[in-house]
């Protein structure tokens, strides 16, 4: 099966690999997927604490090249991102832009989960301090 | 940045020798009888060259030549054998015995069988592949009509103990069928050594066409017989109607004559290559793992788990110009990964990171070298990306993390 220009860029040249300090409490990390099914995502994004847009995102994937490319392009569209825009990515919208065929959509998935379980894990460990 | 293309995957299918192409060529148009037109010269022609190739696959495992049937590949035989016989002896009894590590084309024909009302054991096999004898002998009962297992396997190039378990047969007296899919042509097999009844093989595995296969049946002591599953004209003794594939088995026998003469300095070849590819993955990278039994095993396979690193993902750092195949789920719509790794006993993690590599007659030492440097900088990149990766050098047990399953 051949896959889009755009997908093997995101392979070969992944964006914002890496990881931010998961201590932090401006840094909401996800981590989804299991070894056993081939693919792990863990996706991070920190929060700029005045103006609450995700400043920066990183990720590491464990996974087959649509995992990769779609965590890939998660961090890039996360960045500059308000959590309410980030809330909104939905998975179609990374099938359309690396033109995933249908056996890699829960790749899409995988890395919507990802997003969402970062903002889940930021907004934990901040709701927690307002209460406090 | 144009790389020379490099195939790795022989056990999917071979190139076809231009030799055998060459041998073949004259049987579309100059030679284009039918070899069951008995009455012309046309017919003679085509039935002589068909002669001739029973001859030569029947030199190369040392059989009879009336003993070869052809098809239309190993699939088709694999189905002839286990169906045939289940019909064939359904007076003797019902029950077939096979492994949970073949080929799918022996799996799904004995799942076939069973909603026939036959009754088949597929026995797991051992930690290294090898199926376990005893557990073998206790299996086989009564109503055991047949014992089916594959003499290679197509994943892990594992040798089976085809003599012990032909041995085995004989004692219980129970018929044994083999797929040899992937041993005939690259290593010396003789069904009548091993007690072995039925044999599958197919032509585009030893560097002949692809379309042609072969069904070798003992004729004497016990002389075998098998259930047609094609009726038509009664071709094949008729056990297998159907026009025959002139050109097609032309080039088997050329094939089958060629490994005959090439196949011991071909192996002792393939190994040297094998295992220098084996020892410099294992030199340059943590985490490397060989599956299978290395000592039992054919001589130009290596199955490899490159730990942490997901199998389909590795094979598109390097897939614009070497071709392999991987365990991975995510080369097969299924989502689930090999089931033979997994009869192996490897976890699915481990499954998921394999690559089979399956080097052939035309593969060179440069190209040998090529792989191993673009694998070595595959999976790095590879782990650079991979979080699990990451938890495992910082001393994380992964076996502890409460994974979301998905």
């Amino acid at each position: 099966m051949a896959y889009s220009e755009k997908l093997l860029d995101h392979f070969k040249q992944p964006r914002n690999v890496g990881s931010l300090d998961k201590d932090s409490k401006n840094v909401g990390t996800g981590l989804v997927g299991a070894p056993e099914c081939g693919d792990v995502m863990r996706l991070q994004i920190e929060v700029d604490e005045e103006s609450k847009i995700i400043k920066d995102a990183k990720f590491k994937t464990f996974g087959c090249g649509s995992a990769i490319a779609s965590s890939s392009l998660a961090t890039e569209w996360l960045k500059g991102k308000t959590i309410d825009e980030a809330m909104s990515i939905d998975n179609m919208d990374i099938v359309e832009e690396l033109a995933l065929p249908p056996v890699k959509i829960h790749c899409s998935v995988l890395a919507e989960d990802a997003i969402k379980s970062a903002i889940a894990d930021y907004q934990e460990k901040n709701s927690n301090q307002e209460a406090l | 940045m144009d790389k020379k293309l490099i195939y790795l995957d022989n056990n999917a299918t071979t190139p076809t020798d231009p030799r055998v192409v060459e041998a073949m060529l004259p049987y579309f148009n100059q030679f284009h009888g039918n070899a069951a037109s008995r009455n012309h010269p046309f017919g003679w022609k085509a039935e002589e060259g068909v002669d001739e190739a029973r001859q030569q696959i029947a030199e190369l495992i040392q059989v009879d030549p009336r003993e070869i049937i052809f098809t239309s590949g190993a699939t088709e035989s694999d189905n002839l054998a286990l169906k045939g016989v289940f019909e064939m002896y359904s007076r003797k009894g019902n029950h077939i015995i096979t492994l949970k590590t073949e080929h799918k084309a022996v799996l799904d024909s004995c799942k076939k069988i069973e909603k026939m009302g036959g009754e088949v054991t597929y026995l797991d096999v051992m930690d290294d592949g090898l199926v376990d004898l005893e557990a073998l002998e206790a299996a086989i009962k009564e109503n055991t009509i047949l014992v089916s297992i594959m003499y290679a396997n197509n994943e892990t190039g594992v040798i089976q103990p085809m003599k012990e378990i032909g041995e085995i047969c004989a004692r219980k007296g129970v018929l044994f069928m083999s797929d040899a899919t992937q041993a005939v042509g690259k290593i010396p097999v003789h069904p009548k050594e091993l007690g072995i009844h039925l044999m599958a093989f197919t032509g585009h595995k030893m560097y002949g066409p692809k379309g042609v296969g072969v069904l070798y049946v003992n004729r004497k002591n016990p002389r075998v017989k098998v259930t047609a599953q094609i009726d038509g004209g009664g071709h094949e003794r008729g056990m297998r109607s159907g026009t025959l594939n002139v050109p097609g088995i032309v080039g088997m026998g050329k094939a089958a004559k060629l490994a005959r003469l090439e196949m011991e300095e071909e192996a002792k070849r393939l190994s040297q290559l094998r295992d220098k590819l084996e020892s410099s993955l294992m030199n340059n990278l943590e985490e490397v793992y060989v599956n299978g039994n290395r000592d039992h095993r054919m001589p130009h396979v290596s199955n490899i788990s490159f730990k942490h690193v997901e199998g389909e993902g590795l094979m598109m750092t390097f897939n614009q110009n070497i071709g392999v195949s991987s365990g991975s789920a995510c080369t097969s719509a299924s989502l689930e990964p090999s089931y033979v790794l997994i009869a192996l006993g490897l976890g699915d993690d481990l499954a998921h990171s394999s690559i089979r590599f399956s080097l052939g007659r035309f593969t060179t030492e440069e190209e040998i070298d090529q792989t191993i440097e673009q694998v070595t900088n595959g999976v790095n990149h590879m782990r650079d990306l991979s979080p699990i990766w990451e938890m495992y050098k910082e001393g994380i047990d992964l076996d502890a993390v409460e994974w979301s399953e998905h």
